[in-house]
């Protein structure tokens, strides 16, 4: 092939005109209105919740004050509506199930990903996809009728083996119908897990196979793959499943109804006995409630949103932070 | 399967401790001395995907202290006999080895092989740079902490030492605690090398590792082997016929073969001989269509 020198031709082909045109423009400008404003719709939407219920709840915190928040004194009939015993059941039941549900969650993502074979695998994640799928008044009814005639056995004889131990007593003492805290905080694992589950076996297959491969091919065996690569790799997107648990834990409401006992809540240390959290006293006295009682219970959801919110923030930061270390700095 | 097949790992490597002394005897006027002892003997060598052939019929010998090279096109399964040498493909789903690989006449695929423990004796260098998230530091001392070591000041001797040895001590020395992820693509191969050797590896096997690099970065890791080869024998897997001439002692030509009536494709082993040789006379037609270009 022969090498020839460039010409500028004299007459230009109509290039210009063709780049200049503008076809699409206002397509692509239409949709990105659209997507600006499904964007803002969610922000908005997020900005009236907050509106709406504080301003349902303001006369709450207005004539209550700082003891609306700090005071466990709830007794509605008389005006009292101190909600900190149900920030503490809620807390309780929450972090029962977390702790209970993580392990177990990550555990089975673990072996979806890095250990079953795959058609084994495939059916792991289905049956998980299927349980997320759930409703929860199904986790709380098998609760009701599964959990809790073995629970109350088992209390019972708790109870009667710890009377005499001075901690143990404090904890798992004097009980009851089965129905309590950790009944609730069992269910509650039983109820989060697919879900965390789902989302860790998500987050464990995005760990790039190079770097499994580089940990394998240093002679680590399986296992220290995992610690070593696998899980300071999905150190965030765990935290993002555990929070998303953490938040339908918080806020789940009907199965929690269902087996916490919806007793005038104490702040105790036994695990054992019945009590009551922020969702399920909302839902059970709210159609009955006016006046000051029907601000203090919509209170009890807006201080449940704040918290939910905090929570998550929270953790991002502590991820941030935790990842830094991990990973060395940029 | 002979009698040594079955002898332990553990046992191969006091036998190891004498080569080592052997081969210190040894002066190298010649890349490959006629009696250069072997690391692997590999004998009619075939890699299965479920039902589907990958590679057939390789049959070599890799020397002691030597690069051996393989190249071939797309697709004749140099990589996949390459990731058969540290048992890399066990952890490809359904894929199975048949014939005869051997390290020091023990069998890799024997029953009682770890290939935990041939990996810690057989390192790899992969095709993409994987520096694991953590820092420089911790990417060099993940192996040797693997293996056991826990005290600080041994860990950081290692860690300068691997560093020194992958050439890339002075560019670093000074941001071991930063990622290393902050690292250009060729000091991430040198890291990764450096990884590779801080376990003290016998064999390192190198999986296209230059083919993510720019020319320059691709000249250093080059000199590198040089360098690492007094101490390490090298399996090289490149697609750039000008490296294996460059660096490497010994080469294997992979080829493809079509079947005409099923349409599958298998790789296999189609001449393996000194480099040079293979560049200048090789005794195939295919390897001679393929070294010099006429390929395809």
């Amino acid at each position: 092939m022969t090498v020839v020198d460039p010409v500028v031709p004299a007459d230009q082909p109509a290039v210009a005109d063709a780049l200049r045109a503008s076809r699409g423009a206002g397509v692509d400008t239409a949709f990105r209105l659209l997507a600006l404003a499904a964007g803002l719709t969610v922000l908005v939407i997020l900005g009236l919740i907050t509106f709406s219920t504080t301003r349902s709840a303001w006369p709450a915190f207005v004539h209550h004050g700082a003891s609306y928040f700090f005071s466990t004194d709830w007794r509605p009939s008389q005006g009292h509506f101190g909600i900190l015993a149900f920030v503490y059941g809620t807390a309780v039941i929450s972090f029962i199930g977390v702790l209970l549900a993580v392990p177990t969650s990550i555990g089975i993502a673990l072996f979806a990903t890095e250990v079953a074979p795959r058609r084994l695998r495939r059916t792991i994640t289905l049956v998980m996809d299927l349980l997320a799928s759930v409703p929860s008044v199904v986790f709380g009814l098998v609760g009701f009728y599964v959990l809790k005639p073995p629970m109350q056995t088992l209390f019972r004889w708790i109870g009667n083996t710890v009377k005499d131990i001075p901690v143990l007593h404090q904890l798992f003492g004097q009980n009851s119908a089965g129905i309590s805290l950790l009944t609730a905080g069992i269910v509650l694992a039983i109820m989060i897990t697919p879900i965390v589950t789902s989302v860790s076996r998500e987050v464990f297959d995005t760990v790039p196979r190079n770097d499994k491969e580089g940990a394998l091919a240093l002679g680590a065996t399986r296992f220290e793959m995992i610690t070593g690569v696998v899980l300071p790799h999905s150190l965030g997107g765990l935290t993002g499943a555990v929070m998303l648990g953490l938040g339908r834990a918080m806020g789940e409401t009907i199965a929690v109804t269902l087996l916490i006992g919806g007793v005038a809540p104490r702040i105790t240390a036994n695990l054992l006995g019945p009590s009551d959290a922020m969702p399920s006293a909302i839902a059970r006295n709210l159609s009955e409630a006016s006046g000051d009682f029907r601000a203090a219970l919509i209170g009890l959801g807006v201080t449940l949103f704040v918290i939910t919110m905090a929570v998550n923030v929270g953790s991002r930061r502590l991820v941030d932070v935790l990842d830094r270390r991990l990973k060395g700095a940029a | 399967m002979s009698a040594d097949a079955t002898t332990e790992l553990e046992a191969e490597t006091t036998e190891d401790a004498e080569n080592a002394v052997d081969l210190r005897e040894l002066t190298h006027p010649d890349p490959a001395p006629a009696s250069a002892p072997t690391v692997f003997d590999v004998a009619d060598l075939a890699v299965y995907y479920g039902a589907f052939r990958a590679v057939r019929d390789v049959k070599l010998d890799v020397v002691k202290n030597d690069i051996t090279a393989f190249i071939g096109p797309s697709g004749c399964g140099k990589t996949t006999v390459l990731r058969c040498f540290n048992r890399m493909n066990d952890l490809i789903e359904g894929a199975r080895v048949e014939g005869l690989l051997r390290y020091h006449g023990v069998d890799l695929y024997g029953k009682d092989v770890n290939p935990v423990e041939v990996r810690r004796r057989i390192g790899m260098v992969f095709q993409k740079p994987n520096p694991f998230p953590k820092s420089i530091f911790e990417n060099v001392a993940y192996g040797p902490k693997l293996a056991g070591i826990k005290k600080k000041a041994e860990l950081e001797e290692i860690v300068e030492q691997a560093l020194r040895d992958a050439a890339l001590w002075d560019e670093v020395k000074d941001r071991l605690q930063k990622s290393a992820l902050g690292l250009s693509g060729g000091q991430q191969q040198r890291l990764c090398i450096a990884r590779a050797i801080a376990v003290r590896p016998e064999v390192i096997l190198m999986d296209e590792p230059c083919s993510a690099l720019d020319p320059v970065a691709t000249l250093r890791i080059e000199q590198l082997m040089q360098e690492l080869k007094s101490e390490y024998t090298i399996i090289i897997v490149t697609h750039n016929m000008q490296q294996a001439a460059r660096v490497s002692d010994r080469t294997a030509f992979f080829s493809v073969d079509v079947d005409d009536e099923s349409g599958d494709r298998t790789g296999e082993l189609v001449e393996y001989d000194r480099t040079e040789k293979i560049f200048s006379q090789p005794s195939d037609r295919r390897t001679e269509d393929y070294v010099t270009g006429r390929f395809g």
